[in-house]
């Protein structure tokens, strides 16, 4: 009988479970969607609306690599993951990309078995406040109350700044970012903490969000990208070219408008990137149109980050040192030839 | 010899002996195979990822803040210490759940079954509104719908300078023990043993002479008096630290946060609600011909319930009971839901997170709740077959 | 000659019988009963009609915007908007009907093996148990012709009432399996049961949760990728057929020694003995038992919200983060708490109703 319930269970697993390929190009390909983590709710960043679509520049560096590969950026399952089982489901298997704020650090990249390809979001932790209060600076933080969310690296970055600075907190641990701002709004906490940028977001999910201002006072260095399992290196090249391809093109000046003109351009750095000449997509197993598709389908990172999070979205935030590096910022990415 | 001739005739596979021997085998193989594999495929997986193992890490600076904490603890202690903050949150919500829980599914379970009308139906209606909802809806319902409806500081409920209630959680005193406040904890114990001797001397004289002794009167008398001349006597050795506002929140003072408030509400609630139904089933276990019995030899009501009913149904409530106080051990980890830091919250929740290290943290948390419920289910047989009834 | 001529019965006093007489012996038969039915009526007073008020009266119903919600009351419009989320999660609109169609059939199947009486029952049985999973898995996820639909899609109490069915379903058999395995005279079959029933049974399914979503796929081999709802399902049942197992013991434990005895004496083989007389006999008397786990199953299907699947109430949580809709959570939660109500409260009921037609064979 035990024997019988074995065979249940192994029937079981091989109904749920698919067989997959070694890389995982190869297992995309065959699937014909990318799965791709994000968050359960992040404006700007990974949201999903009443429908279930999801948009966000995290969700854009998905569609992205679907556009490289696949050749049609919807085809991009997915999949929300919380800030504790992020990594687990990257580990696994579960999920070909992380693409969900994640702040790249030594530990991250080195003992948890998988690597960061590229940042596509310079940010900083930062402190959101009441306007009642009437609080200037970080620095008076002294006492305060503060909601964070559980498992993130703001929690380490918020205890090293108060205790450099000599005061007290009362941390208030929630699950996801949502609870956070409940909490925040109910009262449950003076201070909210996160990512500056996610602070922005959240802020919009306030019932009245000029209520709240954000503090000057960067805390932290958060560059944020999407992940790839370690072990996989033409995968990994495949992720990291894929920002590179849309931080090239808003540099060029060619955009998912445009682009089909720019086929004409005689510019030999556009006409490599497009895939007219050179290396093309041959290193990395892929069409040679592949930035092409990036372009036409998502767009360069200026027209992502502008649509997501900069001036054509509530969020509204300025560009800053997400600049292109000859524009005053650092995104900066390694040319195409 | 018809058996040795059919044992003969049988050959040795349809031998039940020999086919039960086989059949342990072959699941022993088949279970040990399963735990070779899963072993195999981990130190695979765990090899190709990349993944640190071991438990070097609870040697590590944890580095991130606990709201509550039984013992000090600052972002300078290890993770080994979270685990320590952890297990001693989720055994205190769970003690004081547990005495809630009781005393209050007592009242319920009997007021179900008092005579009177309304307080029955009051009783039933709440047993079964509680019982049918999911537990972590209820928790849900009273940190984020009840408890967030409450005032910011500022604004706090109290009553006089001494207690506050705001949404930031319940502010008492903290009464300080002075020099001097271990001659109220000696009278105390002194008290406390003058009880168990009158009472062993009462009963062995009940048994004697049939004359019976107020123990309880005097041992209430007893309590309160002498400990309270001794505290008066000593000088007043306790000292009150008031909660003050004082920038942002309040300090000094005990603080009950609102997450183990939720917490606590919740849990009581719930699982008041189901230990009603067992006091009521146990009270009603006991057959009324023991009642009547007990009227005939003439006690009066408030004694048959006290030395007949109770002790009787005693033996039916209490391993319901005992199984009830572990459910709620193990609820207790629903926290996680609501940032109450217990074990689930922060160990396999943000040490787990932030070493990544998900085997050693999720079989250390699984070990400690492992270890609660075997060895409440150890004393409850342990209890079981002392105080099963003993038939002829 | 004396006749004693019995005066008539005279009435009982006006104040024993009649309304006057009920609330007299069951309110106010004793000075604390009155006071303690005083007490109850001014808690129903006080908290009653403002209940009633803020759920019917002054509530919302029409409209579907927030700013339809000028009441005081409760804005039902909120629970309205979203109906089809809190029912389906992301499941595609067009394929609602598949959804409605499984959980019909379901019903109806149920229903037919609950009727007494009905004719053919076995076999409507055994079509529950062997063909109508299929049918159901090619409903829910598609194939045959159907649009797939994946799992991360499936939400609300549609995905609530699939992890308790699933979770049950594999609970059962391998719960006998247990049962039997404890209650075996054979001592490895009986260690690994019991080892296996007191590990699940002594930690909080949370943790085995995380276990299933986290450590689950370092345990299994590269190649197999196992769905998130699947892995769910999978620590969900194990934790349940060790609870299973252990109603199921209950009801093997109450049976006579003498039944086994008897099938013993005829000759019966094992199997024979348990499928032919024991376990249909200790099966019935264990029903309540359950019912009642299944209610136990029901009401922990909440807890995947801490992996992340949308069940019912996750569902219900993330549509108060809309910010077009924020602070409706109380009505949120009432409306979750109903329907998990309604679901509980029933399956208790015919348990208890179960349990009083049952209560005539072999009960101590």
């Amino acid at each position: 009988m035990k024997k019988l319930s074995f065979i249940m269970v192994a029937v079981f697993f091989l109904i749920s479970a698919s067989l997959a390929a070694a890389s995982t190009l190869e297992e995309v390909q065959k699937r014909d969607v990318v799965q791709c983590g994000v968050s359960t709710g992040l404006p700007g960043f990974s949201n999903p609306d009443e429908k279930g679509n999801w948009t966000g520049l995290d969700v854009d560096a998905c569609r992205a690599v679907a556009a490289a590969v696949l050749h049609n950026a919807d085809k991009v399952k997915f999949i929300p993951l919380t800030a504790k089982e992020r990594f687990t489901a990257l580990q696994s298997g579960e999920i070909d990309i992380l693409s969900r704020n994640t702040t790249w650090t030594l530990t991250r990249d080195t003992s948890l078995g998988l690597n960061f390809t590229h940042t596509d979001y310079y940010d900083g932790q930062g402190f959101m406040v009441s306007k009642k209060l009437g609080i200037k600076s970080a620095k008076e933080l002294n006492g305060a109350a503060i909601c964070i969310q559980a498992g993130t690296t703001t929690e380490l970055n918020l205890a090293d700044y108060f205790k450099e600075n000599k005061m007290k907190y009362e941390a208030v641990v929630f699950d996801t970012s949502d609870q956070t701002v409940k909490g925040f709004e109910a009262g449950r906490c003076d201070v909210l903490t996160s990512d500056q940028s996610q602070l922005y977001g959240l802020r919009i999910k306030l019932a009245k969000p000029d209520d709240a201002v954000v503090l000057p006072e960067i805390i932290s260095k958060e560059p944020l990208g999407p992940v790839v399992r370690q072990g996989d290196d033409g995968w990994f090249n495949i992720v990291k070219w894929s920002l590179f391809a849309m931080i090239n093109a808003e540099e060029m000046g060619i955009s998912s408008k445009n682009v089909d003109e720019m086929k004409k351009s005689t510019n030999p750095n556009v006409r490599r990137l497009l895939g007219l000449e050179g290396i093309k997509g041959k290193g990395m197993n892929l069409s040679d149109d592949w930035a092409y598709q990036i372009i036409k389908q998502v767009g360069n990172y200026g027209e992502v980050f502008e649509r997501n999070v900069g001036a054509g979205s509530p969020l509204k935030i300025k560009r800053g040192i997400n600049a292109l590096w000859n524009k005053g910022g650092i995104q900066y990415a390694p040319p195409i030839r | 010899m018809p058996t040795e001739d059919s044992s003969q005739k049988t050959a040795w596979w349809n031998n039940t002996h020999n086919r039960a021997l086989l059949f342990q085998l072959l699941l022993a193989c088949a279970v040990s195979l399963f735990f070779v594999f899963i072993a195999n495929n981990t130190v695979h997986n765990l090899d190709q990822r990349g993944i640190t193992t071991g438990f070097a890490f609870l040697k590590q600076k944890a580095g991130f803040g606990i709201i509550q904490h039984l013992i000090p603890y600052t972002e300078n202690n290890t993770y080994g210490r979270t685990f320590v903050v952890g297990l001693l949150n989720t055994i205190l919500v769970s003690g004081l759940g547990i005495i809630c829980a009781t005393i209050f599914g007592f009242i319920v379970g009997v007021a179900r079954l008092s005579s009177n009308w309304l307080v029955s139906k009051l009783a039933a209606v709440y047993i079964e509104t509680f019982r049918n909802l999911p537990l972590l809806l209820q928790i849900f319902f009273w940190y984020f719908a009840v408890l967030q409806a409450l005032p910011s500081p500022r604004q706090s409920l109290h009553i006089g300078d001494s207690f506050f209630l705001n949404i930031r959680g319940l502010y008492l005193p903290r009464p300080i023990f002075e020099h001097g406040f271990g001659w109220v904890v000696g009278a105390l114990f002194f008290v406390l043993l003058a009880i168990i001797i009158i009472k062993r001397w009462a009963g062995k004289r009940q048994e004697k002479t049939g004359e019976q002794f107020p123990v309880l009167w005097t041992s209430l008398a007893l309590i309160l008096s002498l400990p309270t001349l001794a505290y008066f006597a000593s000088g007043t050795p306790i000292d009150w630290e008031y909660p003050v506002l004082k920038g942002f929140n309040f300090k000094n003072g005990i603080t009950v946060i609102p997450e183990l408030a939720a917490l606590l509400v919740a849990l009581s609630v719930y699982t008041a609600s189901l230990i009603a139904e067992i006091v009521r089933s146990g009270i009603l276990s006991v057959r009324h011909g023991q009642t009547e019995a007990a009227y005939a030899l003439g006690l009066r009501p408030g004694k048959t319930l006290r030395l007949v009913i109770i002790p009787q149904a005693m033996r039916v409530i209490i391993p319901q009971m005992t199984s009830q106080y572990l459910n709620l051990v193990k609820n207790s980890s629903l926290a996680t839901a609501i940032g109450y830091p217990d074990l689930v919250s922060v160990f396999a929740g943000t040490t787990l997170n932030q070493t990544g290290q998900a085997i050693e943290v999720i079989a250390m948390t699984m070990a400690v709740y492992l270890t609660i419920s075997l060895t409440i289910s150890y004393f409850m047989n342990w209890y079981n077959a002392r105080s099963l009834l003993k038939e002829r | 000659m004396i006749v004693h001529t019995p005066h008539p019965n005279l009435p009982p006093p006006s104040t024993s019988v009649g309304i006057i007489g009920w609330i007299r012996k069951n309110l106010f038969s004793s000075p604390l009963n009155s006071v303690l039915t005083l007490c109850a009526l001014y808690i129903i007073f006080k908290y009653v009609p403002p209940m009633i008020r803020w759920t019917l009266l002054d509530a919302n119903w029409a409209g579907s915007t927030r700013d339809a919600c000028t009441n005081d009351g409760a804005c039902w419009v909120f629970i309205k908007v979203r109906f089809h989320q809190f029912m389906f999660g992301f499941y595609p609109a067009s394929e609602y009907w598949r959804v409605i169609l499984a959980f019909g059939l379901i019903g109806a199947l149920i229903a037919y093996l609950l009727i007494e009486r009905t004719p053919k029952k076995s076999w409507v049985a055994a079509f529950t148990i062997f063909v109508y999973p299929i049918i159901a898995f090619f409903l829910f996820y598609g194939g045959l012709g159907l649009p797939v639909v994946e799992t991360y899609k499936w939400g609300g109490l549609m995905l609530t009432l699939i992890l308790a069915t699933i979770g049950m379903f594999f609970a059962l058999p391998f719960g006998i399996i247990l049962a039997l395995g404890r209650r075996s005279s054979m001592p490895i079959p009986k260690a690994l049961s019991v080892v296996f029933i007191e590990l699940w049974r002594g930690v909080p399914l949370i943790t085995v949760l995380f276990m299933s979503s986290v450590m689950l796929p370092l345990f299994m081999p590269e190649e197999l990728r196992i769905d998130k709802l699947a892995r769910a399902l999978i620590g969900i049942s194990l934790f349940q057929s060790a609870y299973m197992a252990e109603v199921i013991r209950g009801g093997l434990q109450a049976l006579p020694k003498g039944q086994m005895e008897a099938a013993d004496a005829l000759g019966l083989s094992y199997r024979q003995a348990m499928s032919l007389i024991i376990l249909p006999q200790a099966l019935k008397t264990v029903i309540p038992g359950i019912v009642n786990t299944f209610i136990e199953l029901f009401k922990d299907t909440t807890l995947v919200l801490i992996i992340g699947l949308m069940d019912l109430l996750s569902i219900v949580q993330s549509a108060f983060a809309d910010p077009k809709w924020l602070g409706f959570s109380v009505e949120g939660y009432v409306f979750a708490g109903l329907l998990y109500w309604i679901f509980c409260f029933s399956m208790s009921q015919y348990s208890q109703r179960l349990e009083r037609k049952l209560h005539t064979g072999h009960k101590r």
